[in-house]
């Protein structure tokens, strides 16, 4: 079977239970597709034995009439996650090295479901970035080019590993983590779905802290149902997580047949931000019509505090991650200077060469808003508006079932356009952070393409814990939308 | 009220107060650490009590240990303070190599326990009343070791992550005697709880020391007011594990501060370390020097909320406390304040002598405890919980007394026996013959013989009573000891006609 590597996560799961491909197939495709797109830069390192290993075993399974949920697909996982005796870099010199000797919750999940991992993904530095720019192992290319440009553009951030590898079918489908909108931003951006769950519904063990409060894994994945394939076997209660929740994973495909017809969909005026490109709004009331037709209700909404989202964020997020970068030292494991007469230098040295630019950036921010003077100042109102933002959002899901927006201000841009503003690049965020702010679940579909024939996602937003209804509106957007472009395969 | 004239201090330039906070970090009494499973034994080999999340590997989260909250809980009734139904864990941020978070997880703003108070009896007899400001649970740090090796230092983090109690006094103490008390009184509270085996060698409790002076009447000011400018600048003197040292350093630091500012100086508001050797403190570091520590929730973790039915369950399991117990043995037993203090001060030597004392006579139950026991114990260097005679044993001697079958002397030899051999005292009494003899038929038959024997003797009694005694000596020797004396002094007198 030659095109393996085009079946979507379901059908590839279907095609293995039927036993018409094996896993080891389907995994050396893969491999090979990886091998191929080198110039993509989407993996910081490729697990091929690995891979081989846990493929023969998930089709000894699979003879048996045996095996998990997804027993046998090939997944690549963002960096952020530690893998066990695997290295895990967190795209961060820092960590250098560095090979847990555990595995994170999630991924420890996928493998009890029978995935097989194909290695880890690129990704921004300790998922900060929007570009996939800040990653020490390089930027990450978009398999998507502009009509008629070589150009390389950014297949966003900070999950642009995950978001490109899975555009580019170098995995069925692909982990990321969500801060600020780390996946559904490069889901826009490359034309896959991006799934950030309700805080608490996937499990943070063993996943690299950035912002603990914000931070949550969801899956990127070709279409509505393979995220939601991805999603059940993530997600879960678990007790070595305090902040994880304690309830049932939904089967959320089979979420997916239900009808929309009634469902109440919030259009919040506040979204239409300036300078926002025309084709972005079109778009974006394409999706209401779209939703229109499929039998849904619209509803204009108010959201006033939106615009204080993104300070409260660029507060929030710094604050907790000066805090949890703080183990990084060069102690016990990781990188360490070689430049150090005592433990001082021995920190400073070893954090400032460890950590890249945008790191010590946001790690400084960071110390400055939890400074004695300063913290109220800063900390304690963004914790304030924080709270409004989420009372604002309950309210507003009162009204509404579920809230579209566009799911990013523009389409991929070009590498090393944004690097000299840090404020622009924050700025792509501004649809996404909202959610992780009042930690709710959201999603980004493919919509649509600009007019140089670059992707746009439209975002969805649901109620804490949700996904189900949200996952049904996607399933619309998606059928509505009836996207099935592709890039060229330029770099095979 | 007026000024106590034993809590001012000379100075040259006239009379001055000293002023004392205790910062008590106890370490909660648990086998696993406050957010690990990871056992908090003491004393294995260096950092085999470490796991994934104290040693802050990439992706550990903290998980709060249910039981070290009870044990906090437990301590706060105890200390007769108000349990905070709502509190919350914030990280305390700072680099070091035994902290391998870069941050402590402590309840800076929102603590399980809020104001209580206790009362602590001192030396002189005199009891005070000491306010607890909090008491709330926090994370040790590991260890660093710096003398293993000339260029390189060790960190040992078997200790990073066990829970500790930090239990906050308020300004309430004013010598260094009454400090000395309220440490003491805290340790017995804990102890008794169970909370914290107050083990100071090993560092389960330690307290950073407060202290700061003022003149004469400041402390009254600061009393009506609240307003602390009348009290003076203070410094702390850190990590202070002895009893003993408490009180030095008081004493130090009270000296030292009336010598600066008698002088023209000022006091710094920094912290201080205590050397043992010299019984000095010096700077460790000045308010400049202080770390911002940039204090905020720790978002690992979620708010600590407590059922008030789960808090009523521990108040309803409480044990008896030193206070009341030491009241009980005053009214049930009539002991005087004095031995009901010594007798309750520690949990184990209380149920001790509770056990021997329930259903006898509670003054000779406390003689025989503190007297013969304590002193026995003493002498060979032993505990109470390793006292050769249990308590039940020390009951029977005591109740052999109480219906004649021995005397009190006798009772003394058998309490010897008993502390060597921890033979029941009846066995020992049988197998030895020490039975006292109160057939007045033998005892007067001695008595006949030694009248026979000692007619000299027997003249001179009638002009000097005082030689009446060596009478009954010879009847006591005669009959080995064994002879009632009551029963001896009334033949006596009888036969050689003295009153």
């Amino acid at each position: 079977m030659s095109d393996i590597t085009n079946l979507t996560l379901a059908d590839l799961r279907d095609a293995l239970k039927a036993r018409k491909v094996s896993s080891l197939e389907a995994t050396d495709a893969y491999l090979s597709n990886i091998e191929k797109a080198k110039s993509l830069n989407a993996f910081i390192s490729v697990t091929a034995d690995k891979a081989r290993e846990m493929a023969k075993a998930s089709d000894a399974k699979l003879a048996k009439g045996e095996g998990g949920a997804i027993e046998g697909v090939p997944l690549g996982i963002k960096d952020l996650f530690c893998t066990q005796e695997v290295l895990t870099t967190a795209a961060s010199h820092i960590l250098d090295g560095f090979k847990p000797t555990y595995e994170s919750t999630v991924t420890s999940n996928l493998w009890r479901d029978g995935a097989v991992m194909l290695g880890k993904l690129n990704m921004d530095e300790f998922a900060m970035g929007s570009s996939n720019e800040t990653s020490y192992y390089g930027p990450v290319v978009n398999p998507w080019r502009a009509k008629g440009e070589n150009r390389q553009l950014t297949p966003g951030g900070s999950s642009g590993g995950s978001s490109a590898s899975v555009a580019a079918h170098l995995c069925a489908a692909a982990t990321a983590t969500d801060t600020g909108g780390s996946i559904r931003q490069p889901a826009s951006l490359t034309a896959t779905v991006g799934v950030k769950p309700t805080y608490g519904r996937c499990s943070r063990w063993g996943i690299v802290a950035f912002a603990s409060s914000l931070d949550q894994a969801g899956p990127i994945a070709r279409d509505v149902r393979d995220s939601a394939i991805m999603l059940r076997s993530m997600a879960g209660y678990d007790p070595k997580d305090s902040t994880s929740v304690n309830r049932p994973v939904p089967d959320y495909e089979a979420a997916l047949g239900g009808s929309v017809k009634g469902l109440k969909i919030g259009v919040p005026k506040e979204y239409r931000i300036d300078g926002m490109p025309a084709e972005i709004e079109k778009l974006w009331a394409q999706g209401v019509s779209w939703l229109k037709d499929a039998g849904c209700e619209i509803v204009d909404i108010s959201l006033p505090l939106t615009k204080y989202a993104l300070p409260v964020y660029y507060i929030v997020a710094p604050a907790e991650a000066s805090s949890n970068l703080a183990r990084y030292d060069g102690i016990r494991y990781g990188y360490r200077t070689k430049n150090y007469k005592d433990i001082v230098s021995l920190y400073e040295n070893t954090r400032g060469e460890g950590f890249g630019a945008e790191v010590k950036r946001r790690i400084l921010i960071g110390t400055y808003v939890l400074s004695a003077g300063y913290y109220d100042a800063y900390y304690i109102r963004a914790q304030k508006v924080r709270k409004k933002i989420f009372d604002e959002f309950l309210d507003a899901f009162k009204q509404v079932d579920l809230i579209l927006t566009p799911s990013s201000p523009s389409a991929a841009f070009g590498l090393g356009e944004m690097t000299d503003d840090p404020v622009q690049m924050y700025l792509n965020d501004v649809f996404t952070v909202t959610a992780n702010l009042a930690g709710l679940p959201g999603v980004s579909v493919p919509a649509g393409v600009d007019a140089k024939g670059l992707p746009l996602g439209l975002q969805l937003l649901a109620r804490p814990f949700e996904e189900e209804t949200m996952f049904k509106g996607a399933m619309a957007i998606e059928k509505a939308a009836g996207f099935n472009a592709r890039p060229d395969e330029w770099w095979a | 009220m007026t000024q106590e004239p034993r809590k001012l201090l000379q100075g040259q330039t006239g009379d001055w107060e000293v002023v004392i906070g205790l910062e008590v970090h106890a370490q909660v009494s648990s086998k696993a650490k406050l957010f690990s499973g990871a056992s908090a034994e003491y004393g294995a080999g260096p950092n085999e009590n470490v796991s994934l999340v104290d040693a802050a590997m990439p992706g550990m989260l903290p998980v709060i240990n249910k039981y070290c909250v009870e044990q906090a809980v437990k301590t706060g009734l105890g200390l007769n303070a108000k349990i905070n139904l709502w509190s919350r864990f914030d990280r305390k941020n700072y680099f070091y190599p035994d902290l391998p978070q870069g941050y402590q997880i402590s309840q800076y703003k929102e603590p399980v326990v809020g104001e209580g108070e206790i009362e602590v009896e001192l030396d002189d007899g005199e009891t005070i009343k000491v306010g607890i400001e909090r008491l709330h649970l926090e994370q040790d740090a590991g260890k660093s070791i710096h003398d293993l090796a000339p260029k390189e230092s060790y960190v040992d983090l078997n200790r990073s992550g066990v829970a500790l109690m930090e239990i906050v006094s308020r300004p309430d103490m004013r010598s260094s005697d009454e400090a000395a008390a309220y440490y003491s009184k805290l340790r017995t509270i804990v102890r008794y709880l169970g909370t914290c085996d107050g083990n100071m060698d090993e560092g389960s409790m330690r307290a950073d020391v407060n202290v700061s002076v003022c003149r004469a009447g400041g402390f009254e000011k600061f009393r009506e007011t609240g307003d602390f400018k009348h009290l003076g600048t203070r410094t702390e003197t850190k990590n202070v594990n002895s009893i003993r040292y408490v009180k030095q350093v008081v004493e130090y630091e009270a000296r030292r501060q009336i010598e600066v500012l008698e002088a023209g100086g000022k006091i710094d508001q920094e912290t201080r370390l205590f050397n043992v050797a010299t019984g000095e403190t010096r700077t460790m570091r000045s308010k400049e020097e202080a770390h911002d520590y940039r204090y905020f929730p720790d978002p690992d973790l979620l708010p600590l909320v407590l059922d008030p039915a789960w808090v009523e369950s521990i108040k309803a399991k409480l044990p008896e406390l030193p206070d009341a117990k030491k009241h009980r043995f005053m009214e049930a037993y009539g002991l005087s304040s004095y031995d009901a203090a010594v007798l309750s001060v520690d949990k184990d030597k209380a149920d001790y002598f509770d056990a021997v004392a329930k259903g006898r006579d509670g003054k000779l139950a406390s003689n025989w405890v503190t007297t013969e026991l304590f002193g026995a114990l003493n002498k060979s260097g032993k505990e109470i919980t390793e006292s050769p005679i249990s308590a039940a044993q020390l009951g029977s001697l005591i109740d052999l007394i109480s219906d004649g079958t021995i005397s009190g002397r006798i009772a003394k030899d058998v309490f010897a026996i008993m502390f060597e051999t921890s033979e029941d005292p009846a066995k020992i009494v049988e197998e030895r013959g020490l039975k006292q003899v109160t057939d007045t038929g033998a005892i007067e038959k001695a008595i006949d013989e030694i009248i026979a024997a000692n007619p000299q003797q027997v003249e001179q009694v009638k002009e000097k009573p005082k030689t009446f005694g060596w009478f009954v000596g010879q009847v006591m020797k005669a009959t080995g000891g064994k002879a009632n004396p009551a029963a001896v002094n009334d033949i006596l007198k009888k036969k050689l006609g003295v009153d």
